[in-house]
């Protein structure tokens, strides 16, 4: 599967990574290159094969739904680029 | 005084214990070699004031009596563990200086044990990379060299490999995705352990794919590696695939004595082009072994070569997935953009490397609409092979024996061009974190150009206590005593 430069374009958008154009036929190139390699899997029959998502099959332990931690706003925020008392400041969403 | 750097995590705890020497004189040591390194790149960031606050404690403990088991050992931590109060980037740009207001579990354990923290260990960014040259703070320069080159360590846990054997920390944390624990303990002469999957806890742990994210010590001999686990496992609620098992004192599983263990050959590991230095020291392994009273078994793993494309999907997959949270939003270096999308978009461009932008496109794309069941879910089905191999084969064998890497460790810049090479480092350590087994890189022999080669043993899940025993007695055999040359120290 060769990715072309559309799909580089795409494929950063979902990504939400800005590429410049320049970047985009070096991009393309290597991305191709690593799915090329991938490609070998499909030599492989794996028809009926139950997908392994984690090496831990046990089943996921279940807890109370009772709020356990929080109350902390100062340290959640922090780290925070941008904050307006005790909120996350981000750019103007809604018009 | 003898130069107390040159003891080993054993060593020192057992000097402390008899008051041969204090837990602050043996930080104070550490701590100058660290701050004359520079040239190694090792450490991006020192706590001076908080490694001897934490060695007087030490001190006091041990004079009341009260010595926990890693009282006053001095080690290094990978900067991918969250360190309360103390700077934790991952080796990203995105995460500017991010300062965690809680710490990691794994390294919680360790100074609820008594350990000294010496400082934060650069990694490869978000630890992808196996040579630790995609890191914010330039690559880590490994304390070996072959006729006057520089090399590299290693990676991701780079920092961690160049640490422990040039001696700026008795032990270091590291963690392993594809082989970032054992491939740099193999290029640096040093043991590295990584552990059965939930094992460790991976919370605070910066994640990158986390169905094979896992904790565990770099460190000089096996018995500090038993020493290190022993202390860095523990069962965790806040992990969800954290494994409620009991912690066994694995020092005391170095018995030493392996007679009628089955270790399994597996004959797909003799990879085209091989060097035959690694052949050689491969078989030597084996007679080590042998001699020791193990039985020999050919195995076969028949989906070894089809367990790194299925990595290069499934950790990018995973990858993409986890660093989605790095928008410019809740912490970290944002980018201003003209809107919202386009500060995130701004934001990750700035932030992210080369490596990792890479890996997040792959992974998205593999998770996309159109792509997911013939990239994503393909690469799972392959998985479950690689897994199954692994359990035929401990019904004819109890641990598995193979090289670490198909090289030593190789120039600074030689690989930086092409990742599909880079990659191909993982070959022999990637299927044990697709089937979440632990293992075990044991610095076993020098190359013609005088560099360390790694032997790796592979056990069951949970086995660590029969696959340290194993290593022990591989380590006994192979007598590895060569250590690097100081050329670095300021």
């Amino acid at each position: 599967m060769s990715v072309d430069e559309n799909m580089v374009r795409r494929i950063a958008n979902l990504a939400r990574i800005g590429v410049s154009d320049d970047d985009v036929p070096g991009l393309a190139k290597e991305l191709s290159a690593i799915l090329g390699f991938v490609e070998q899997l499909s030599e492989l029959d794996t028809d009926g094969v139950k997908p392994l998502t984690s090496a831990v099959e046990d089943k996921i332990r279940g807890r109370d739904d009772v709020v356990t931690d929080g109350g902390y706003a100062e340290d959640v925020l922090a780290n925070a680029p941008e904050k307006d008392d005790e909120y996350f400041a981000v750019p103007k969403v809604v018009e | 005084m003898a130069d107390l750097t040159e003891l080993n995590l054993a060593e020192a705890r057992d000097g402390l214990a008899k008051k041969e020497f204090s837990a602050v004189e043996l930080t104070e040591a550490h701590m100058a070699r660290v701050s004359a390194s520079s040239a190694l790149n090792a450490y991006v960031l020192e706590t001076p004031e908080k490694a001897l606050e934490m060695a007087a404690e030490s001190d006091k403990k041990i004079a009341a009596g009260e010595a926990r088991p890693l009282e006053g050992l001095p080690i290094g931590v990978k900067d991918l563990f969250c360190t309360k109060g103390v700077r934790t980037t991952a080796c990203s740009n995105i995460l500017g200086d991010f300062t965690p207001p809680y710490e990691s579990t794994v390294t919680q354990n360790l100074w609820g044990d008594g350990a000294v923290m010496l400082g934060k260990l650069n990694n490869d960014e978000f630890a992808m990379g196996s040579s630790n040259e995609t890191s914010r703070f330039g690559p880590v320069v490994n304390p070996w060299k072959a006729n006057g080159t520089e090399l590299v360590p290693g990676g991701s846990s780079g920092g961690s490999s160049a640490a422990v054997a040039a001696r700026l920390g008795i032990a270091a944390t590291a963690t392993d995705t594809g082989g970032s624990i054992r491939q740099p303990a193999a290029f640096t002469g040093t043991v590295g352990l990584k552990p059965t999957y939930g094992r460790c806890s991976r919370w605070g742990i910066v994640a990158f794919a986390s169905s094979l994210d896992q904790a565990g010590p770099i460190t000089h001999t096996v018995r500090d590696a038993a020493m290190m686990l022993t202390s860095m496992a523990s069962f965790d609620k806040r992990d969800t695939t954290s494994i409620e098992r009991d912690v066994p004192d694995y020092e005391a599983a170095l018995t030493g004595d392996i007679k009628g263990l089955r270790v399994g050959i597996p004959q797909e590991y003799r990879v085209d082009n091989m060097p035959a230095e690694i052949e050689n020291l491969w078989q030597q392994g084996i007679d080590w072994l042998k001699a020791a009273g193990a039985e020999i078994v050919d195995v076969s793993l028949p989906h070894t070569k089809y367990a790194l494309p299925a990595y290069y999907i499934i950790a990018p997959a995973e990858a993409s997935s986890n660093l989605a949270r790095y928008d410019g939003v809740r912490y970290g270096a944002r980018q201003n953009g003209v809107d919202i999308d386009d500060m995130y978009a701004q934001t990750r461009a700035a932030g992210f490397g080369d490596e990792v932008k890479r890996r997040v496109m792959i992974g998205t794309y593999a998770l996309s609409a159109g792509y997911y069941d013939a990239y994503y879910v393909k690469a799972l089905q392959v998985r479950r092979l690689i897994a199954e191999d692994f359990t035929k084969a401990y019904q004819k064998c109890d641990v598995l024996l193979t090289p670490t890497t198909p090289s030593a460790a190789f120039p600074i810049g030689k690989n930086v061009e092409d990742p599909l090479e880079m990659y191909l480092n993982d070959v022999f350590t990637v299927t044990v974190n697709l089937a979440g087994l632990p293992g075990i890189s044991v610095p076993a022999g020098l190359d013609s150009d005088g560099l360390p080669l790694g032997l790796q043993l592979i056990g069951k899940a949970f086995g660590e206590e029969e696959l340290l025993r194993t290593a022990g007695v591989l380590e006994e055999a192979a007598g590895f005593d060569a250590q690097p040359q100081d050329w670095w120290s300021a």
